[in-house]
């Protein structure tokens, strides 16, 4: 049995669908992340699940019982979930230690075994040694640590994160994804995890669901969400990636500069435009005339930029007029202006719409 | 984890039950009775009472004909006009530079400025007016006296009881407001805008008048709208010299309306175009200072550099001691010397000091200590109402608890428009009549107090309340706490400084309330303002600065802990007025 399940949920402002038909099955144990740009909704569903706003149709159920549907919803307060704020909303008035007791008081457990959970809490996020300190007194990364304690000690049904990481700095965050991740590991909390930084959410999920303007465009795991984005929006939101518009005519799909067989090709059929995703990455860079299964495409190299982990070529097949990216490792220099060969293997072009 | 297994199960019912006949609608109807009977009643019978016959109470326009049938009446309303014009511009020349120097200049003693100009707005307006009839009463007034002991004249050239004499005492105890705006519009120019005048070739001097004042002119003009409605709805100080003056004044005529026999139909009828006047410039002053676009109000950018003066700045810190001397020096300094002496116009003499004052007010005369004990618990009680009532309210508009929430906001700041006196013959004739015969009780008075002051409450505590991430409070829900155990652990705590700060811009103010209490108290419940404004007309000036000089003694451990919990200047801060 899934552990939360959102059916057809939508969220109505006006005529404004702020979540238009959000379906969504987490199982138990399972880390699923809202991920989008902002204003699409990621957040609006997170607070639906919260229990903070009524769904304006459609039903949220947990362990198969209902908790949200237009009609009524289950108060926060009775959902035994917890939640990590983009503000933190650590408790300026309460130490570290009240602040991670707090959940455990409300649910009247003894002072001895509050102060047990809290100190072990405490030791798993390396805050221990804070415990008596003010919010006030704490550095961001540790204020996280702090709202992390807080929200996992209660051993909750399902954990809710919304955006928790926006607040830091570079480092920081980085650090704390792969925290957040280990914390997971050790607790199998099931988790909604909301976040427009696409990496956070690879890093962290097992399945990812990008949203866009309140619909959702697709649900998978990040290595098929990169690998196999099925639309235009999803392809250009998952990391960087080339456009390329083809013509599917006499068994060739023309491309600007090149064509391929029809066969080779994903999502061929009929005949009319048709737009592939081709990652900068999946494309090689040679000097000499490749040999072997992949389309060899002799090309010109027009600009390029130099970032330390790669190079950034715009190459330009001398057939065609717009320039393709292609991303190689640092070693592989070529000049500006010089004859190369892009190797393209028609099985890493994705058909998106 | 149990316990709260089971509170799951039940909790859809709950929820579902709620639904219908949701209880934030109780909480919604109880608030709005509060606020029925504190704001809505008094103003609705103020407006039914001015239409109604006396004793018959039949319909009738008769009162109004009465109000504005006499030459006299008019002219009581025009003189209050001009009173609130001349008084209001002389403010501005008084704070307008001290506000300037203060917070843009490197005039020496900026921070003494502030201090005094603290000491100047803590001063009730009637015991400024009492010292000035001190410093300026017709011979025996010490400035006369000083004339002519130095210039050898029959008669000194002073005489406060005059219409400039009014003027200028108004002017002196309400030019804080214009300061209080002023600086605070002034303290968010960027130095960078001056510089950028600076450098395109403007001089100092220039650049104040092109470029700063321009900017802070809105909250300029605001303040002096404030002046003008505080000195056309006071009535100390008219009182206590325009009617030996021989004029009247709105707030004095109205007063007459009330002596024997109580005439509240033409009262109410006759106040309200105080009323109009009130809520009109209210509206032009909220207009014009809450205008977008004027960085006086954004309040982001540069840092902000003192301008030198130079030469200058002794100029302008002797102009500033000019102010201070007018307002709190020489008053003080003619209080304490009336305070401490056996007959004030024997001067300062060693045979004629005695305690005799203070000993006669605080243990001698049948009510004066009572009625400083009155102030301060009617005061106390009325403040302790109106916070809590407005950090409730404040948290159910804020958090959008019940549907309507702006009506009950604009409820809570409503009486800001209306005047002391007028708001005191809405209550009179509201509750004076059964079945509550409220007046002359402690209660009305409370009431009175409390809803004079709701506004002060309501801006501090909605501001307040926005400084609280509601997330802090869901993080407490989500952790399985209700609404209450937020407020009661997280929203309250976080709050107790505002909450105390608050308290006490009502409790300070509440202690010195003269132009409702006048009009509203008995026998048993006189106030100190009202002992003061007894003993004045019976020209007992030695007791009364005695009595004047308690009261404002009594203050100062208030302002001290104000000022320990929320910084030197919490008075003297915009929401404070």
């Amino acid at each position: 049995m899934s552990k939360l399940v959102l059916k057809n949920v939508v969220k109505r402002y006006g005529s404004f669908d702020a979540v238009a038909d959000f379906s969504l099955e987490l199982a138990k144990g399972e880390f699923v992340s809202l991920l989008g740009p902002s204003g699409c909704g990621k957040t609006t569903t997170l607070r639906m699940i919260a229990g903070f706003m009524p769904p304006t149709a459609g039903t949220i159920e947990m362990d198969g019982k209902q908790i949200s549907s237009a009609g009524h919803v289950v108060p926060p307060e009775h959902r035994r979930m917890s939640m990590i704020f983009q503000s933190y909303a650590i408790w300026p008035n309460m130490t570290v230690g009240e602040n991670v007791g707090f959940g455990l008081q409300i649910r009247k457990l003894s002072r001895a075994e509050i102060d047990r959970r809290v100190d072990k809490i405490l030791d798993v996020v390396q805050m221990r040694n804070l415990k008596g300190r003010y919010p006030a007194e704490l550095s961001g990364g540790q204020q996280q640590r702090v709202a992390l304690a807080r929200a996992i000690v209660v051993e909750p049904e399902v954990l809710l994160l919304d955006e928790p990481l926006s607040n830091l700095d570079a480092n920081l965050r980085e650090e704390m994804r792969f925290e957040i991740r280990r914390l997971h590991d050790e607790f199998k909390i099931t988790t909604v995890y909301v976040t427009h930084d696409q990496s956070e959410a690879m890093v962290t999920s097992d399945r990812i669901v990008v949203m866009n303007k309140g619909k959702i465009e697709q649900i998978d795991p990040p290595h098929t969400l990169y690998g196999r984005p099925r639309s235009r929006f999803v392809a250009g939101f998952i990391g960087r990636t080339n456009f390329l518009e083809g013509r599917h005519e006499a068994g060739e799909v023309r491309f600007d500069g090149f064509a391929a067989k029809a066969g080779s090709l994903e999502g061929v059929n009929g005949s009319g435009a048709l737009l592939y995703s081709l990652r900068p990455q999946a494309i090689g860079l040679t000097t000499r005339q490749p040999s072997g299964q992949a389309l060899a495409v002799e090309s010109e190299i027009s600009s390029r930029s130099y970032l330390g982990e790669y190079w950034d070529y715009q190459v330009r097949p001398l057939a065609g007029t717009k320039p393709v990216r292609v991303s190689t490792s640092p070693s592989q220099v070529f000049e500006v202006g010089s004859r190369v060969w892009l190797e393209i293997d028609p099985a890493a072009m994705v058909r998106v719409e | 984890m149990t316990a709260t297994a089971s509170t799951l199960d039940t909790a859809p019912a709950r929820t579902a039950r709620a639904g219908g006949f949701d209880s934030t609608w109780l909480l919604w109807i109880g608030i709005i009775a509060v606020l029925l009977f504190l704001v809505v009643s008094p103003f609705i019978y103020l407006v039914i009472t001015s239409f109604q016959a006396e004793r018959t109470g039949e319909f009738t326009f008769a009162n109004y004909a009465t109000a504005y049938g006499r030459a006299r009446y008019v002219e009581a309303l025009l003189n209050s006009l001009k009173l609130g014009a001349v008084s209001a511009l002389l403010a501005g020349i008084f704070a307008v530079p001290l506000a300037w120097a203060v917070a843009r200049t490197d005039m020496p003693g900026r921070g003494l400025t502030r201090m005094l100009v603290l000491a100047t707005f803590i001063t009730p307006p009637y015991t400024g007016a009492v010292a000035w009839i001190l410093l300026a009463g017709p011979n025996a007034g010490w400035l006369n006296r000083f004339y002519t002991l130095l210039t050898g004249a029959e008669a000194g050239p002073f005489n406060i009881y005059s219409f400039s004499g009014l003027a200028l005492v108004i002017a002196l105890y309400s030019f804080p407001y214009i300061f209080i705006f002023t600086t605070a519009a002034l303290e968010l120019v960027s130095s960078e805008m001056e510089d950028a005048a600076n450098i395109l070739g403007a001089g100092p001097w220039r650049t104040m008048w092109r470029v700063t004042l321009p900017l802070a002119l809105p909250a300029i003009l605001g303040g002096l709208i404030i002046c003008f409605l505080e000195a056309i709805a006071l009535f100390g100080s008219p009182a206590m010299i325009a009617i030996p003056a021989r004029f009247n004044v709105v707030t004095t005529q109205l007063f007459q309306f009330f002596g024997n026999p109580v005439r509240v139909e033409v009262a109410a009828a006759y106040a309200m175009p105080l009323l109009g006047i009130t809520v009109l410039l209210v509206l032009v002053q909220r207009l014009m200072t809450h205008r977008k676009g004027f960085v006086a109000l954004t309040g982001k950018g540069g840092e902000r550099r003192p301008i030198l003066l130079g030469r200058w700045r002794w100029v302008v810190f002797g102009y500033a001691m000019f102010v201070a001397a007018l307002a709190v020096f020489l008053p003080y300094v003619f209080l304490l010397q009336s305070a401490f002496a056996k007959a004030w116009g024997r001067g300062f003499a060693w045979d004629n000091i005695s305690l005799q004052n203070f000993r006669f007010v605080l243990f001698e005369h049948a009510t004066a200590a009572k009625s400083v004990l009155n102030s301060f618990l009617y005061a106390g009680a009325s403040a302790t109402v109106a916070v809590f009532l407005t950090l409730g309210i404040a948290y159910i508009v804020a958090r959008k608890l019940v549907p309507f929430g702006g009506v009950l906001g604009f409820l809570c700041v409503a009486p800001f428009v209306i005047p002391g006196v007028v708001l005191a013959i809405g209550f009179y004739a509201a509750y004076a009549p059964p079945p509550l015969s409220l007046y002359g009780t402690a209660l009305i008075l409370i009431l009175a107090f409390t809803t004079r002051f709701l506004p002060v409450g309501y801006v501090n505590a909605s501001a307040a309340i926005r400084s609280v991430n509601p997330e802090m409070e869901e993080a407490v829900r989500v952790l399985g706490g209700s609404r209450l155990t937020a407020l009661r652990r997280v929203v309250t705590p976080l709050l107790k400084r505002n909450l105390l700060g608050a308290w006490l811009l009502i409790f300070i103010p509440a202690t010195r309330e003269l132009s409702a209490a006048i009009f509203l108290y008995g026998p048993n419940t006189k106030v100190a303002s009202v002992m003061i404004f007894d003993m004045s007309e019976e020209g007992n000036f030695e007791r009364l600065a005695a009595l004047a000089l308690i009261l404002q003694v009594l203050t100062l451990p208030l302002l001290w802990v104000g000022q320990k919990a929320l910084g030197r200047d919490f008075m003297l801060r915009r929401n404070a007025t």
